[in-house]
């Protein structure tokens, strides 16, 4: 239809005109809007409105809702349309399109208020990098024009050195020419006093031979009389022994001082050799062993060794005599040697003791001020502790000690409390003993009765066996009064059965009562009896045999 | 300083010369006074023909050489036997010096213009000439157990040393030396070493054996003002020079090398360095004892001022003065030094600065102890038995320092008494002080140490 020009929304305004203008503005081709729109005096109150209403009005409905139809599916949203080409509205269409419009138009609205935003930030950003551009541009400025002037001072300050070098040098050459002149006037000088003096010299001869020629009597020496020599002796004359002897003495003077300079200076060297010897020493033992190199050790080795034969020898022989180069080089060299070492090694140290100051804990070597202390501390503690245990114990052993003290009392006490014990053990053993010996006989006791009590059984069942045969015997009998089935002596009466019983029992018992000797012959007697007997009473055989078998074998459980 | 001194005072005296023993001479004029050490009572008394210029005891202290250069004469006197005399008369070949030879015998006569040196005897009829000794301020030395003699000679612009057995007087040695213009020689104590320097013109000292050897030469640098003074350590270990540079140079016995060098700056910062400053002490007066008129005593004591010596804090300054350009020999440098008798201690004085004595240790090799005065030294001299030392400023009062302390001393005179130069007994008890014209004894007591 037609391009709608891109025209930021306008602020209505009470105004007609504006609304004109802008309706102006709008190309829109189909001109019944635009007379439609000219034709509108629309009040204020109602600007938005009539605005709106400008577009579509009650005439051109259909042709503003199709134009808007085109407009729509151009832009990609659905038709309103029901159908292509029917005159039914989709509302649902429509109003889907209307609020995908709406959505858009707030995104739109975002959209322009973000980038209104961004043109305002990178509009201030603009600006305070157009002020920063000027302050530095101004700083350049500045700091040329002072490195100019700087320049400009380094100028000035080497040309006054040069100067300065060259006043310096001028005064150097003035001094060595005043020097020159100095000596070209000191060799003059000379010359001319040479001269002078012996001009000088000639006139002394001159005066000399005048004075010696007039031969004044004058000159001479009076003396009452000539005194004696200080030392007493004679006057001597001049002779070639005397020079001799002079020269002699000359020389032993010379001599004995040079000898008597020689002793101190023995006397002092030998002094500084022994304060060197006892430093060298203690530089070695200052010196911490691991820290010495093998490589110096070799050299010191065969060196020190040298060195100590030939101080051994020294100290040997007479140390005034020996004072070899080689020796005394040696022990200077070593001790030189050693002395730079201990210096190294204060250095590593004092190095050490600085980075530890700073912190800064690199080397393995170095331990830390802190864990150092910590370690101290710990160790203090140990040290506390064991020296209290230390303490306890000294005093523990001091008191065990200190008992022997009260030898006699503490000696009976103890055997006191031994004997105490003894006595008291020996009793417990006393019970011991005769609890045991009570056990054993109890035991032997038990198994006598129970030995016993087998038997009294077997002869119980035999008698009962035997009653009951009697009785059978007796019911038999009663048939045949003629058997005289008899029993000799193991059966008696059956009215005395009981008591027969018993007794035998009781006779059998006295048996049992003795030793079990017996014992075991009854058992075959009452065998012998029991096979007599029918065959309940053989069935009880075994029973009978079983049984003191089994008390046997029971009492030997029970010994056991 | 737990001594008394006692002061005896004489009067008109012009020259003194100390005794070996107990006697004491000074000469007056013409008369020679012969004393008792320790009384000053009057011993002796001899007449000379002239007006005496120098005298000397001679070694074993039997006789007194007086000289007189105007009339050429040299007379002896002896102390045992005040009959006996001796004359010797130079005649037209006129005196310049005169001296003892070590034996006590022989007398040396140096002739006018330095023509030569003449050996006179006492014990025989011999006479022996030195010819060409040279005109120096120290030309002949004699070593300490006066068995040799050098003397200073110069031929032909060069200069020589003699050196002479004084026995027999037998020439030694003779040898030259490589100086420009010798200026003086000096034994060292042992008797082993002789020193020899040349003019201050050139710094340059050697140092020869006995036996004519040179054994080493030491020059400090070129051009400036060389050697003012030197002086040999007792003990022959160490040989001081002191020079225009206001430096002392120590030279040690063995490698002839210096081993130390001492500045006299005017300024010490050192705090180690004890400055003791002489300040005035107002008089005393007890205005009870005031009488009209005044006793001598009074006014004496009224009129002198007396001094004490306060320590003055480090850095000190001292009043430093520099010599006129123009002038020869200018007053500055080292003008004076001296070994202490124990080897301890070298005392010495710059000339630019006149009021201070600087006191050296030596064991330590640095400064010790600086004196400073009110007015400029005159001379200084240490005791021979004991590290004490005198010191004199042209007033009337003698100061003595040790390492114990320092004290100020007021010669109880009447009336003026400016002490130019003081000696010590040899023996250190007593010292004379001498003024232009009187002449004053000292007497140290010696405390007993309980």
């Amino acid at each position: 239809m037609g391009d709608w020009k891109t025209v930021t929304v306008p602020v209505l305004s009470s105004d007609s005109k504006n609304i004109f203008q802008y309706t102006s503005e709008k190309k829109i081709s189909p001109p019944s809007m635009n007379s439609q729109v000219l034709r509108l005096p629309l009040p204020s109150s109602k600007s938005m409105h009539s605005f709106f209403s400008a577009f579509c009005t009650e005439e051109n409905i259909e042709q503003s809702i199709s134009y808007l139809n085109r407009e729509l599916t151009t832009l990609g949203f659905p038709s309103i349309y029901v159908e292509p080409k029917g005159k039914e509205l989709n509302l649902i269409s429509i109003i889907n399109c209307m609020n995908e419009l709406l959505v858009q138009q707030h995104k739109n609205l975002r959209a322009q208020e973000e980038v209104e935003m961004q043109h305002l930030k990178l509009g201030s950003d603009m600006d305070h990098l157009q002020n920063s551009y000027a302050k530095l541009k101004e700083q350049l400025e500045l700091s040329k024009r002072e490195i100019v002037g700087l320049q400009e001072r380094d100028r000035q300050l080497q040309s006054k050195n040069r100067n300065l070098h060259q006043l310096l040098k001028n005064e150097k050459d003035e001094v060595q020419k005043l020097q020159n002149i100095i000596s070209s006037r000191a060799t003059q000088y000379n010359h001319d006093m040479k001269r002078k003096e012996r001009e000088y010299n000639k006139l002394k001869e001159r005066l000399h031979q005048l004075v010696m020629n007039k031969k004044d009597k004058k000159i001479a020496m009076e003396v009452l009389n000539y005194v004696g020599r200080a030392d007493g002796k004679r006057g001597a004359w001049r002779t070639d022994k005397t020079e001799a002897r002079n020269e002699e003495e000359m020389y032993k003077v010379l001599l004995s001082d040079y000898e008597q300079r020689q002793k101190q200076l023995l006397v002092e060297n030998a002094e500084l050799k022994k304060v060197l010897q006892q430093m060298k020493k203690e530089i070695i033992s200052l010196l911490p062993p691991q820290k010495q190199k093998p490589k110096e050790r070799s050299e010191d080795g065969p060196v020190l060794s040298d060195l100590e034969e030939d101080i051994g020898e020294l100290n040997k022989e007479n140390m005034w005599e020996l004072s070899c180069e080689t020796v005394r080089e040696q022990l200077t060299n070593s001790i030189r040697k050693q002395w730079r070492m201990l210096k190294n090694h204060v250095e590593k140290l004092d190095n050490q003791v600085s980075r530890v100051h700073s912190r800064a804990l690199d080397d393995k070597d170095v331990i830390s001020r802190e864990d150092h202390e910590l370690k101290t501390e710990k160790l203090e503690l140990e040290i506390q502790q064991c020296k209290e245990m230390i303490k306890t114990q000294q005093q523990l052993l001091q008191q065990q000690l200190m008992s022997p003290c009260d030898d006699d009392t503490t000696l009976l006490l103890q055997d006191c409390y031994l004997l105490e014990e003894r006595e008291r053990l020996q009793e417990e053993w006393r019970l011991f003993r005769e609890q045991k010996k009570n056990f054993e006989k109890e035991r032997r006791s038990f198994t006598e009765a129970a030995i016993r009590l087998g038997l009294e059984r077997k002869a119980f069942e035999e008698d009962r066996g035997a009653w009951l045969k009697q009785q059978f015997l007796s019911m038999s009998t009663d048939y045949k009064h003629s058997e005289n089935v008899t029993t000799p002596s193991a059966f008696l009466g059956s009215s005395d059965q009981d008591s027969r019983l018993t007794n035998s029992t009781s006779q059998q018992r006295k048996p049992h009562c003795t030793l079990s000797g017996p014992v075991s012959a009854e058992p075959g007697q009452m065998s012998q009896y029991i096979s007599c007997n029918s065959s309940n009473a053989a069935s009880k055989k075994p029973a009978g045999d079983g049984k003191p078998n089994q008390w046997e074998e029971s009492d030997e459980g029970e010994v056991e | 300083m737990q001594q008394k001194l006692r002061f005896l005072a004489l009067a008109l005296t012009q020259r003194l010369s100390s005794a070996l023993g107990s006697a004491q001479a000074s000469c007056v004029q013409y008369r020679l006074i012969v004393r008792d050490v320790t009384t000053l009572q009057l011993l002796q008394l001899y007449t000379c023909l002239d007006q005496i210029q120098y005298i000397e005891w001679s070694s074993d202290s039997l006789f007194i050489l007086c000289a007189m250069y105007k009339r050429g004469i040299v007379q002896v006197w002896s102390l045992e036997q005040p009959d006996w005399h001796c004359k010797i008369d130079e005649g037209s070949a006129g005196l310049v010096a005169s001296c003892w030879s070590p034996d006590g015998r022989h007398i040396l006569n140096t002739t006018e213009f330095h023509l030569r040196i003449t050996v006179w005897s006492l014990c025989t009829k011999s006479v022996s000439y030195i010819k060409y000794p040279k005109a120096c301020q120290q030309g002949i030395a004699f070593t300490k157990d006066g068995r040799y003699m050098a003397v200073a000679e110069r031929r032909d612009c060069k200069d020589f040393v003699s050196l002479f057995v004084c026995s027999d007087w037998q020439l030694l040695r003779h040898f030259d030396t490589e100086t420009q213009d010798l200026f003086g020689i000096e034994w060292a104590p042992n008797g082993c070493v002789l020193a020899v320097w040349d003019t201050c013109l050139e710094y340059k000292i050697l140092l020869y054996s006995l036996d004519g050897r040179l054994l080493s030469t030491y020059r400090a640098y070129e051009w400036s003002l060389g050697i003012k003074s030197i002086a040999w350590s007792p003990s022959s270990q160490f040989l001081a020079i002191g020079s225009y540079d206001e430096k002392v140079r120590i030279l040690n016995h063995v490698t002839w090398k210096k081993i130390a060098e001492f500045e006299h700056p005017a300024m010490v910062a050192d705090t180690k360095t004890v400055v003791y400053k002489e300040v005035e002490k107002p008089p005393s007066v007890e205005t009870e004892r005031l009488s009209f008129p005044p006793t001598r005593a009074l006014a004496s004591s009224l009129f002198s001022t007396q001094s004490k010596y306060d320590i003055s804090q480090v850095p000190v300054s001292f009043q430093y003065i520099k010599p006129v350009a123009d002038r020869a020999n200018p007053k500055m440098g080292i003008g004076m030094l001296a070994f202490s008798s124990d080897n301890c201690f070298l005392a010495t004085k710059n000339d630019n600065i006149p009021n201070a004595v600087w006191i050296w240790d030596i064991q330590k090799l640095k400064l010790s102890v600086v004196l400073e005065q009110l007015c400029a030294i005159q001379s200084f001299q240490w005791d021979p038995r004991q590290p004490r030392l005198a010191v004199c400023t042209g007033n009337s009062k003698v100061y003595l320092w040790s390492p114990a302390g320092c004290v100020s001393v007021q010669v109880p005179m009447e009336g003026e008494f400016q002490i130019v130069s003081l000696c010590w007994h040899p023996t250190g008890d007593s010292m004379a002080l001498l003024s232009k014209e009187n002449f004053c004894m000292c007497y140290l007591e010696r405390e007993e140490v309980k």
